[in-house]
């Protein structure tokens, strides 16, 4: 597969404020890339230097391997979903599907065809004669995506289209758009503060915070395998502890040795290490590997979540299995579910945690 | 009796407001030479002399021509005006409107002498241009302040959607975005074809020898008396006034009624 696009060394800033520092990103053709960090990460600013609205101050965007830096939005074979819909309120729904159209000078009936075609893929139709003002937000979030998809982009930039709608409806539209995606073809960008939103729908997620991106990889590798706190906070609650890398395969957390997968870390190197909450296992007293007394339990549904106090740490713990406030337990991890980090290197990557 | 009173206030208010203006319309029915308060009868050949002296038609035409002309070309440039000072920063934009909005308060005299000073500075004897140019300049930020809070209220989303669709900026402008603030161009635009209508100081200072709107005109007549075909003049200025008043409260109204029913979405 052939990189569609790519971003070279693309800095931007406003009012002197640094949004992107010489960003190198490439997408490949055909895959659903997920942009996704706390707003102000740089992630709209992004999409819109891809989409032409924003020019960078240094670096250079390849479309196809062409240079499209200085290309205004009209000449980019790409359209974009925006987050507030963007339809043309003074025209009914099969004028603003039909805006691209009539302006490429496609004939009458191409045009109809077209309408037609991209409201069946979004599930509206006949809803052709319908005043958009008029239409739920879901509705309008379906013909934006409809009048973006009949002029054959190569690439349809998304621009957190679903933010404005509520959990069920987003959910619906998530699935929608996979199949979407499936269906046409094209490369999706796409653009999300949701981390779940991320996880399900893209092929890649580009994790990013404060102009850099942080880990690039898939939802699976993201999820298990962070690379710095920031991720592994940003996605998912973790247990992230202080350790001790004592040899390969080998951490010791709280006083206590823990068997791992990690290796090429040294020995006695300070680590961090991520433990995600559905990973510890609890247990009677004495049985697993560390022992330690439950201090707090909500219940959220799907899951118990518990805080339990062991080895001076106060250990993140979801179980479908209640254990209530007071109550002795035992905790244990399965090694491959131990993730080892490298301890930021300065001072700065350190704030970067802390903003979060 | 609260009741009462408020009722009584309030009528008050409106005998003062509006009872000179059907006393005015109410004489130019009546046949008398001069504008007395006895009834002699209806007649309708005050509004027939109107019509049949040339310099009253030829004051009639020089208004709307005017009119037309200033609102025509404030609107043109107003709009311009505005999508320019959208596109500015936000402390440098708000440095403009003030100064924009500093005409429409300061005296109308100031502005007139101002002008007449300005045009003599340059050289420029005084005429139909001029009073054009004068009318342009007072109806200007009467645009801008109807144009600004509708762009303001589109944002840049639309023109960005069409440009991202494959419209240049030109295309994009005319087709999206003056649509949506079309109720802000239309309303800016009465509103100044009124105010150049009602106009007189600036019109008088700024006009040559020979040449009257309507309001210069009666102005001169009633130095030598009033007449009732004068009153006959007013009350059609007045009419036209306020046609064009309920022109607007009719397309403000209906786009109002747009909004009230997209309110659910």
């Amino acid at each position: 597969m052939a990189n569609i696009l790519e971003l070279q060394k693309v800095s931007k800033s406003f009012d002197n404020e640094l949004v992107l520092d010489e960003l190198d990103l490439e997408i490949r053709e055909n895959t659903f890339m997920t942009l996704l960090g706390p707003s102000g990460c740089g992630k709209t600013t992004t999409l819109r230097i891809i989409g032409g609205f924003i020019r960078p101050d240094s670096g250079v965007v390849l479309f196809e391997g062409r240079d499209i830096t200085n290309l205004p939005p009209n000449k980019r074979h790409l359209n974009t979903v925006f987050q507030k819909y963007a339809l043309f309120p003074h025209m009914n729904v099969s004028e603003n599907i039909a805006y691209g159209l009539k302006i490429s000078g496609k004939s009458r009936d191409y045009i109809q065809d077209k309408i037609n075609y991209a409201l069946k893929l979004v599930n509206m139709d006949g809803y052709g004669k319908r005043d958009v003002t008029q239409l739920s937000g879901g509705q309008q979030q379906r013909i934006a995506i409809a009048r973006a998809i009949v002029n054959e982009p190569k690439v349809l930039l998304l621009d957190e289209p679903l933010g404005a709608l509520d959990l069920k409806l987003r959910q619906d539209m998530q699935y929608e758009l996979i199949r979407l995606k499936n269906e046409l073809g094209i490369t999706f960008v796409y653009v999300t503060h949701d981390q779940e939103e991320a996880l399900t729908m893209s092929d890649t997620v580009v994790v990013m915070n404060q102009g850099y991106i942080q880990q690039m990889g898939t939802p699976e590798s993201i999820y298990n395998e962070p690379e710095n706190a920031f991720v592994a906070t940003f996605i998912g609650d973790s247990n992230i502890i202080d350790g001790v890398m004592l040899k390969d395969r080998l951490v010791r957390i709280c006083g206590v040795n823990f068997p791992c997968v990690d290796e090429g870390f040294g020995t006695n190197r300070p680590v961090d290490v991520v433990i995600r909450p559905e990973d510890v296992v609890l247990d009677e007293p004495g049985r697993g590997q560390m022992d330690g007394v439950v201090t707090h339990l909500i219940f959220q549904g799907v899951h118990y979540e518990m805080e339990v106090m062991a080895g001076g740490f106060e250990w993140l713990v979801q179980s479908t299995v209640m254990q209530p406030v007071g109550r002795e337990v035992s905790l244990r991890v399965d090694p491959a579910n131990i993730q080892i980090m490298n301890k930021p290197e300065s001072e700065d990557e350190e704030a970067i945690v802390l903003d979060v | 009796m609260k009741k009462f009173g408020k009722a009584l206030y309030i009528g008050l208010i409106f005998l003062f407001l509006y009872l000179p203006i059907f006393t005015l319309v109410f004489l130019s029915f009546n046949d008398s030479k001069t504008p007395s308060s006895t009834w002699r009868g209806f007649t309708l050949k005050w509004f027939r002399e109107i019509f049949s002296r040339e310099e009253w038609i030829e004051a009639l035409i020089n208004t709307l021509v005017i009119g037309l002309l200033a609102a025509g070309i404030a609107t043109v440039i107003g709009v311009a005006a505005s999508v320019g000072i959208m596109a500015i920063s936000r402390r440098q934009r708000i440095v403009i409107l003030q100064l924009t909005n500093i005409p429409m308060v300061n005296a109308e005299i100031v502005t007139a002498i101002s002008l007449v000073l300005g045009f003599a500075l340059f050289g420029i004897s005084l005429s139909m241009g001029t009073i054009l140019f004068a009318h342009i300049c007072f109806c200007l930020p009467y645009v801008i302040l109807n144009v600004m809070p509708k762009l303001r209220q589109t944002g840049n989303v639309a023109y960005e959607a069409a440009r991202d669709l494959g419209a240049g900026p030109f295309k994009a402008f005319f087709s999206v975005v003056l649509p949506d603030i079309m109720p802000g161009v239309v309303t800016g635009f009465l509103m100044s074809f009124t105010m150049s209508v009602d106009d007189f100081v600036i019109t008088y200072f700024t006009r040559p020898v020979g040449i009257n709107t309507l309001s210069t005109l009666i102005y001169s007549q009633q130095k030598v008396g009033l007449r009732t075909s004068m009153c006959a003049l007013s009350t059609l200025i007045f009419l036209l006034v306020l046609l064009v008043l309920l022109v607007r409260m009719f397309l403000t109204g209906r786009t109002a009624a747009d909004k009230s029913t997209n309110g659910g979405v």
